[in-house]
């Protein structure tokens, strides 16, 4: 896309600037922004996960001796299977529940204090959200504890057991999700023309035949945008786990970039950390092409 | 619209009372109770005096409103009064890091955006060698994960010696954002020429046009960026928890985790600690209240890109 193409317009140079210096130092500031955090850590941390470097001494280049260790590292593959466990938790429920959220916005809501309402908890910190949810579950004065424990359900253990840490962490995450994906969802229906529905009403569809032969298909290139943005933000989550868990208890909470993090600033093995990182650079990648090929990407059947 | 559907419809009576919209209108407004309770329990507690804690956990108000937890985390009393009042003895002043958090945040917010459409111009209009090579690997860099850059950006800024400064917590982002380029970039090419040609005709220069033309003209998509990167900056954790190491630097979401951890007593101070998540939160209140819609539709635009 170059606009109107019809007409060639380059602006033109101050007096004594050649045009492509104009050009260049237009874009200075963020080269050497991008040059200095984007390109050369992602060089740098490239070369660094081929040394054993503990910060202190110089690095020793011990080739591909860290990806090695990945594969056989139980400890990395299970921190992997506890973030493959985290995701399934989240992102079916997640995504189910925003669009059921999306379709009663879509029908009942048009204030826009509700919608405010409903993206308050995406605004805040997952620093915050994990704060608010520990005190609530508080095992001895979380208000939540208290209730259930009047109900027939009783005192549950949640971030303190194995069994329901990650279950509970991926419920709080989709509490701080589901009113911004349903947001999205919201916005991708909008752009559905009326007609399609009034169609389907004189043909004397249902409201959930509606939606499941006509919305949901027409929706999909916002559904794969949403759920590729959050597999690949839940894969990556680290700010709740450090605040709420930390890990624990007995590991059953340590997701991949906690371990990385662990290994890097812990521990203070950087060639493996980094090492570690780029696997999950290329998981992540792998996803995201998988996903897109389910899903059939951006083509909408409203084409 | 109305018109056809009655007509359509083969019979003319009164809809029935639609239970799947009563139900629908239950659950909304269950959902929207959701959202919001937790964040009334914040303010609860943090109103809750430390003695009353025990007592009225199950409560949903505080029996004797109080504003000491307010008072001790951001350090407004002394240390003694502070302990008196059930403070941990923890030190850390949310005050403090409510500055420090209003800085990194400000400094992000201007210099980013200023910056990220400096390049985003050139990108739509000017002309150079290696434009759409260097454009290219911007969107590139958005899909590299954040772990895979801070672990080598850590060592950059140690080297420079800048760990525990505002410098090295806000380097990474004030140059530039590849979203934040792709953004303008994409709303720039979609602007008429003719302003910028006139001014080009009376001989005004691109950086005339940039600041006198273009940025005037791009004040509604200048905002929406400027509001997703406060609310990302102001909730950034991973990076300033790398870099900060003392109270002169933290930021709140830094603050909040160090002053959960230095529990003397064991058991967080809940109190304390709820009374500075509820300033954290303030700010977010606040932008929503003044720019509530705005925030909304730029909620919506992040997800259309």
């Amino acid at each position: 896309m170059t606009g109107s193409s019809a007409k060639t317009f380059t602006p033109p140079r101050p007096k004594g600037l050649p045009s492509w210096a104009v050009g260049y130092l237009f874009i200075a500031p963020a080269i050497i922004g991008f040059v200095a955090f984007y390109l050369y850590p992602a060089i740098r941390g490239l070369q660094i996960s081929f040394t054993d470097w503990n910060l202190l001494s110089d690095p020793k280049f011990i080739g591909f001796q860290n990806y090695l260790e990945v594969f056989s590292d139980a400890k990395f593959w299970a921190s992997f299977g506890v973030t493959v466990q985290y995701v399934l938790w989240n992102i079916p429920l997640q995504t189910v529940l925003s669009l059921l959220l999306a379709v009663a916005m879509d029908r009942l809501v048009s204030s826009m204090a509700i919608k405010g309402l409903l993206i308050l908890p995406y605004l805040l910190s997952s620093v915050i959200v994990g704060m608010i949810f520990l005190w609530m579950l508080d095992p001895l004065l979380g208000i939540l504890i208290q209730w259930l424990a009047a109900t027939p359900i009783g005192k549950q253990t949640f971030f303190s057991s194995p069994e329901q840490a990650i279950p509970t962490i991926a419920i709080i995450n989709i509490w701080k999700h589901m009113g911004f994906n349903a947001l999205l969802f919201y916005a991708g229906m909008q752009s559905i023309p009326r007609t399609v529905y009034e169609a389907a009403k004189i043909d004397g569809a249902s409201e959930w035949t509606t939606f499941w032969r006509m919305t949901l298909p027409l929706l999909r290139p916002v559904t794969v945008f949403v759920m590729v943005t959050s597999v690949i933000g839940s894969f990556q989550i680290f700010d709740m786990i450090a605040v709420t868990t930390n890990g624990g208890p007995i590991d059953s909470t340590r997701v991949v970039v906690l371990y990385i993090y662990q290994n890097a600033f812990s521990f203070f093995r950087m060639g493996y950390a980094t090492a570690m990182s780029m696997v999950l650079f290329a998981i992540l990648v792998f996803f995201t092409l998988l996903q897109t090929r389910i899903l059939r990407a951006n083509e909408s059947d409203l084409d | 619209m109305t018109s056809t559907a009655t007509v359509s419809s083969p019979i003319r009576r009164k809809p029935p009372i639609p239970i799947g919209r009563v139900l629908a209108f239950i659950a909304l407004a269950l959902i929207v109770l959701i959202s919001v309770f937790p964040i009334w329990i914040v303010l609860k507690t943090a109103l809750t005096s430390n003695s009353a804690l025990f007592a009225e956990a199950g409560q949903l108000f505080p029996s004797q409103p109080t504003l000491i937890n307010f008072q001790r985390v951001l350090g407004f009393l002394s240390q003694a009064e502070a302990q008196k009042a059930g403070g941990s003895g923890s030190s850390i002043s949310f005050f403090a890091a409510m500055i420090n958090s209003a800085i990194f945040t400000a400094l992000i917010v201007f210099f980013q955006t200023f910056f990220s459409a400096m390049a985003a111009y050139a990108f739509a209009r000017l002309k150079f060698p290696g434009r759409d090579a260097i454009f290219t690997m911007f969107l590139i860099a958005l899909m590299i994960p954040g772990i895979v850059l801070f672990i080598p950006n850590f060592i950059t800024i140690k080297n420079l010696g800048l760990l525990d400064s505002m410098g090295g917590m806000v380097a990474p982002f004030v140059l530039m954002s590849p979203f934040a380029v792709f953004f303008l970039r994409q709303f720039f090419l979609s602007l008429p020429r003719e302003t910028e040609e006139a001014a080009f005709l009376d001989g005004a220069n691109p950086f005339v046009i940039f600041w006198r033309i273009t940025l005037p003209m791009s004040q509604g998509p200048l905002v929406t960026l400027a509001i997703l990167t406060a609310i990302g900056s102001w909730n950034e954790f991973f990076w300033p928890f790398l870099i900060a190491k003392n109270e002169s630097t933290f930021t709140l979401p830094v603050a909040l985790q160090i002053f959960k951890t230095q529990t003397p007593q064991g058991s967080p101070d809940w109190t304390g600690l709820m009374a500075g998540t509820f300033v954290a939160v303030i700010p977010i209140f606040i932008l929503l209240l003044v720019m509530g819609r705005r925030v909304v539709e730029s909620l919506q635009f992040s997800g259309a890109k």
